[in-house]
């Protein structure tokens, strides 16, 4: 199927909004995504004739109900290629899914002497769940340190590596956008003894995803940001891991049986889903895996990497030295996040000029401290296309860019 | 829809391209630090109370032109004068930014001077936490200093 950006907009009926007698130009997808007319009609559905109690309750309505939210996870599944259905957890978000990985896998297998390896271009996300462990068991927290082209510098990663248990990384940067060499990085954990964990959330919306091809342990993605709503995260993990793992959170729908002397679990997926789930948001995340399947992901892929080198391009040719990019140059070895920091004009007030002409981008830290200060800046500007962006969007950032420039001149 | 007139008045660009005691001071002055954590701004505010007057005052951190230039007109404004009135002015300016912190009106008879600048930020939600950071902390210097 031929991709057709003009068509896949009228898809998304926000992009159609006129703020203050001008169009939107949304640049902040790895923020959070915007939702294609079936993702939402598909919640509204289900919630004018379908919605029920799930897994608990014997009429007919309920019965389809867990039916659908059953069959958004294995959408999900095939999605990423997930060996099991099963192995799909549903949690509120990525980072709860990130925080059951580290308290319930690292609470079973970390204490004093072990080590964990994360790199300097994680998300919070990543990082303060293994602080907040890692200050109660004493376990050591390892860095891969970043080349000064934005990639990781894997030049010591097996000295790195050498008697860590874990090796928790991005697959995409969510600042600089640099897409890291997943199954490289996942080979070289399981060769030290390690477990690789694949923060996954930048990279499961913008490009095909295969969790048996990377050969990882574990994955964490979020809804919001591939077209489906907020409100639900996915974990997937092996289930050889998830089954020997302890469960996160307790209460109803995670138990086998209750007794006043203590509980037995239950079976995967629902040993890691405690309480009402989600429903209306499954269903809602299982219509855009089918939105992003009918598209293609290979689409979309070639699609951003069209745009972001228009966009490198066009900022470079443009602002010249005025303007700095930071991470790769390259396409091939980015997805379409563009963080710079231009001129000395200070990244909110950048916004706020953008902001005038409906030109929507994050700045900021990014939820990327660490990273911010090897940068050497509180913040940045971070422009990120997605699917629906056109070369025009990329027009609309430049000349507000100049606008910008104009009105801070020091 | 305000325009960016209403929020970059040319005297607020003035404090930002040439901020007014900017730097910092040794101890015994006392200092305190303000951080934005939904952008990252940062403000250092460094202080020496003498005789119940805000004898010495200067800036540091970096932060966008509103949190920059709000900390150097908030540090013109309060430099010399009594802890009370600098604290009444915090009081005066959270209002201002339609921040309720309870308590009395403010006295708004005395003129703002540079300050009054700021009025137009309160249009912009979004940068009401930018233009009151230096003041929250000034608030926390003046009560190290009363320790």
């Amino acid at each position: 199927m031929s991709f057709d950006v003009q068509r896949v907009r009228a898809d998304f009926p926000v992009l159609a909004e006129i703020i203050n007698d001008k169009p939107l130009v949304y640049l902040d997808s790895a923020n959070t995504s915007q939702k294609p007319n079936s993702v939402i009609d598909a919640m509204t559905q289900f919630m004018q004739h379908g919605y029920a109690p799930t897994n608990r309750s014997a009429y007919q309505l309920a019965a389809d109900a867990t039916d659908k939210f059953e069959g958004a996870r294995a959408k999900v599944a095939a999605f990423i290629n997930a060996p099991k259905v099963h192995e799909i957890i549903y949690t509120k978000n990525a980072t709860e899914a990130l925080n059951l990985i580290v308290r319930s896998w690292g609470t079973a297998n970390l204490s004093a002497g072990d080590a964990v390896v994360l790199t300097h271009m994680e998300h919070h996300a990543n990082i303060v769940p293994w602080q907040m462990l890692a200050a109660e068991r004493g376990f050591t927290i390892r860095w891969v340190p970043l080349t000064s082209d934005g990639l990781l510098d894997l030049s010591n990663l097996d000295t790195l590596l050498d008697g860590a248990k874990a090796f928790s990384f991005t697959a995409m940067s969510n600042v600089l956008g640099t897409i890291n060499p997943t199954a490289e990085l996942c080979a070289a954990a399981h060769k030290a003894g390690a477990i690789a964990i694949v923060d996954a959330c930048q990279a499961v919306p913008h490009m095909p995803t295969d969790v048996q091809a990377w050969d990882a342990d574990f994955v964490t993605f979020s809804s919001h940001k591939m077209v489906g709503p907020s409100g639900l995260g996915i974990l997937w993990g092996r289930e050889s891991l998830l089954d020997a793992m302890p469960p996160f959170l307790g209460g109803g729908n995670m138990i086998s049986d209750v007794k006043l002397e203590g509980f037995t679990y239950a079976e995967l997926p629902a040993k890691f889903e405690a309480g009402t789930q989600p429903v209306i948001e499954a269903i809602g995340l299982g219509a855009a895996v089918d939105y992003l399947t009918a598209i293609g992901m290979d689409n979309v892929r070639a699609h951003e990497q069209d745009i972001t080198v228009l966009a490198l391009n066009s900022l470079n040719d443009r602002f010249g030295s005025d303007i700095t990019i930071h991470g790769s140059t390259d396409a091939a070895l980015r997805g379409a996040t563009i963080s710079f920091a231009y001129r000395d004009v200070h990244p909110h007030d950048i916004s706020q000029v953008l902001d005038q002409n409906n030109v929507c981008v994050r700045a900021g830290h990014h939820c990327a401290k660490p990273l911010m200060r090897l940068l050497g800046a509180n913040a940045t500007v971070r422009a990120s296309f997605y699917l629906y962006n056109t070369p025009s969007d990329v027009t609309a950032l430049c000349d507000a860019l100049s606008e910008a420039g104009d009105f801070f001149t020091l | 829809m305000p325009g960016l007139e209403d929020l970059y008045r040319e005297i607020i660009l003035d404090h930002y391209k040439s901020p007014r005691n900017r730097g910092s001071l040794e101890p015994p002055a006392v200092r305190s630090e303000g951080h934005n954590p939904l952008c990252g701004d940062e403000i250092e505010v460094f202080l020496i109370v003498k005789d119940g007057i805000v004898d010495e005052i200067k800036i540091g951190g970096q932060g966008c032109s509103i949190s920059q230039s709000s900390a150097s007109m908030m540090s013109a404004a309060v430099k010399g004068k009594p802890v009370e009135q600098a604290r009444a002015l915090i009081h005066r300016f959270k209002h201002m930014m339609s921040i309720d912190e309870g308590g009395e009106e403010p006295d708004t008879s005395a003129p703002l001077g540079d300050l009054e600048a700021l009025q137009g930020v309160v249009k912009f939600p979004v940068r009401i936490k930018c233009a009151v950071l230096s003041w929250n902390t000034l608030a926390e210097a003046l009560d190290i200093a009363a320790e």
